[in-house]
Parts: C-alpha cells; sequence; structure tokens
C-alpha cells in the first residue's frame, strides 16, 4: 500500500458550481481514488460529483517564474468587472 | 392490537446487530491499513452506530414507559442481546473485517428490500434508509474482498483463510429465530432463510472475480439471536458500557 499513487481529488460541491480541488489521497487504481474521495471529501455533505486525477498527470506553474507570470496582471484594475452593476440574476461571479 | 414480546426482541435483534457491528468497526478508528480505509470503516461504523439508534428509540417506545435507547444500548447484560454471532467476531485482520462485512452485507441487500414491504410503517422506514447505506457497504466489501482475493498470494491466502473462519457463522443469517417468524405471520417481515438463494448468488459471482472458493462446510454455530453468544461478546460490552455502568445516565 505503500506505493500507491497519490490521487488529486476535485469536489463539486452543488450543481452548477465547478469542481474545486479539495485535496490528495492515496489509492491503487482510478476506482478507489473516487470511493477514498467520497469517503474521505464527502462526509459532510460537501459534494454532488468527484474528479480524481493522478497527480504526476498535473502539470504546474514554476513558482520562480511567479513575478514574471503574475505581476503583470496586477496594475491592469479596468481588467476588473468593477466598472459596471451586475444583475442580480447572475449569480457565482 | 398486542404490542408483543416479539415485536421487541424483533426489533431489538436488528438494533443490536448494528451496534455491535458498530463498535467492532469502530475499533478500528486510528488502526486502519491506510488513512483512507480507516475513515471508509468508521464511516461504515456511523451509519450502522446511526441504524442502532434509531432502532432502539422504536424498541424503546414500545418496551415499557420507562425504557430509553441509552438504556437498552448500554445496561442491558450478555444474554439479553440478540445480535448474530457473525458481528461480534472479531476483527482479526483487514481480511476478516472484509468478510465478516461482506457476509452480512449480502444477506443484508435482500433483507431489507423485503423489510421495506412489512407492514410496520416504522421498521419499513428504517429498511428504506438502510437499503443504500447497505449498497454502499457492500460495493465496499466486495472490492476489497475482489482486490485482496484477486491480489498477491499472500493476500488471497488470508483472504480465504478469513472466509473459512467466518463461514461457520453464516448458517444463523437463515435461521428464523421465534420473533422473526412470530413478526413475519404478524407483520410480513421477511423470512431469513429465503435470503439465501441471492446471498449465494452473490457470493458465486463476487468469489470467482476474487479467485477464492466458497467454503463447503454445513457444520454452523447459532445462537446469539436467542441470546447464547461467543466467549467475545462480554469483552465488546465491558468496554463499550464501562462509561455507562461507571457513571449511569451520565451524559456529554
Amino acid at each position: 500500500m505503500k506505493d500507491w499513487p497519490l490521487y488529486e481529488v476535485f469536489i463539486r460541491s452543488r450543481s452548477g458550481l465547478n469542481h474545486k480541488h479539495v485535496g490528495s489521497l492515496h489509492a491503487a487504481d482510478p476506482q478507489m481514488a473516487i470511493e477514498h474521495a467520497r469517503d474521505v471529501y464527502t462526509r459532510r455533505m460537501e459534494g454532488v460529483s468527484i474528479w480524481v486525477v493522478e497527480s504526476s498527470r498535473l502539470h504546474a506553474s514554476d513558482p520562480m517564474e511567479n513575478d514574471a507570470f503574475f505581476e503583470p496582471s496586477q496594475d491592469k484594475i479596468y481588467r476588473h468587472p468593477t466598472f459596471y452593476d451586475l444583475p442580480d440574476e447572475v449569480k457565482h461571479m | 392490537m398486542s404490542i408483543g414480546i416479539e415485536r421487541v426482541e424483533y426489533v431489538l435483534h436488528l438494533a443490536d446487530n448494528a451496534l455491535i457491528l458498530g463498535q467492532r468497526l469502530g475499533e478500528w478508528c486510528g488502526h486502519g491499513p491506510v488513512l483512507e480505509q480507516d475513515i471508509a470503516m468508521t464511516n461504515i461504523a456511523l451509519d450502522y452506530i446511526g441504524r442502532a439508534r434509531m432502532l432502539y428509540q422504536y424498541a424503546a417506545g414500545i418496551c415499557s414507559p420507562e425504557s430509553t435507547e441509552d438504556q437498552l444500548a448500554f445496561m442491558r447484560n450478555e444474554w439479553e442481546y440478540r445480535n448474530l454471532l457473525l458481528v461480534e467476531r472479531p476483527n482479526g485482520d483487514f481480511a476478516h473485517t472484509v468478510a465478516r462485512q461482506f457476509f452480512l452485507e449480502a444477506f443484508q441487500m435482500d433483507y431489507f428490500k423485503a423489510l421495506q414491504h412489512s407492514g410496520d410503517a416504522t421498521l419499513s422506514a428504517i429498511a428504506e434508509k438502510s437499503i443504500k447505506e447497505t449498497a454502499y457497504h457492500f460495493k465496499w466489501a466486495s472490492e476489497w474482498v475482489i482486490r485482496l482475493g484477486d491480489g498477491t498470494e499472500i493476500s488471497h491466502h488470508r483472504m480465504q483463510e478469513a472466509v473459512d473462519a467466518l463461514w461457520p457463522f453464516t448458517g444463523e443469517l437463515f435461521c428464523e429465530a421465534p420473533c422473526e417468524s412470530w413478526m413475519r405471520k404478524s407483520f410480513d417481515c421477511p423470512d431469513p432463510a429465503a435470503m439465501r438463494s441471492g446471498w449465494s448468488a452473490r457470493l458465486q459471482s463476487v468469489f470467482a472475480a476474487a479467485g477464492l472458493e466458497i467454503p463447503t462446510g454445513n457444520w454452523m454455530q447459532e445462537g446469539g439471536k436467542t441470546g447464547r453468544h461467543t466467549e467475545h461478546m462480554g469483552y465488546i460490552l465491558a468496554e463499550m458500557q464501562y462509561m455507562q455502568r461507571a457513571y449511569p445516565g451520565m451524559e456529554w
């Protein structure tokens, strides 16, 4: 059981919302990972749908490059939808 | 209409099964083979404790005015419990726990479906809730029977050993106790013997996938349903009842 791969778990908390990363766990295969996720992450009615993906299949940005990647967006305030009123009907923005 | 001591016995039989198995599974808390299974087993334990509570509350209501769910769960003596011998078997290794769960869930899959159609409205409602839980518990147990049976040489050997060791405790599932027969005649509750064909079919299909042999021995242990328990029962109660015995009526 020590060589079980790591899986990342994504839970959709309600219909209409997107799946959100909630954590990781070990499992022998994807089916077991989904069952483990059910037991570990949805015990308190947190979800209506589960995705799992082997952690080794994820590709991540390099933290060393954070400045180059993310700083340029910090002074572009005009990209935020803050200059007009959203109608109440638009939820989850 | 007479309430009948048989109905109290019958409800206690179902309640005691749930409580004792819940207690057994709870013993894994902090000791599971991996964190994920530790939580899986304690989740199942909590399903069972929840079911036990509903049944004890019902039993207390029809038993006597002064009885309560806590008193029924914690203050009775060994010979007053009506649970199957199977559920009081020790956890053993993980394979024993899986085999015990598998044998019981394979039985309960049909049992609660049948109980749902009984003439007792409370039992019918509890059965309805239990059907969904049982479907998941059965899936959990079946998958582990297959994974271990069809796994390595060691896991196969230990799974087969667990199946063989628990086999003599499966016969009691299908023996109809007097209270069950009374409830069948009065409220159309299930005849446990009628569950055998579905149970055997589940065993055949899962054991075939697991590469395990179904034991053939037909010498069976029984007695739990009428209060004759194995040597393990007293130890379970000693641990489980200690607080209520030492500090009667305590709450937190």
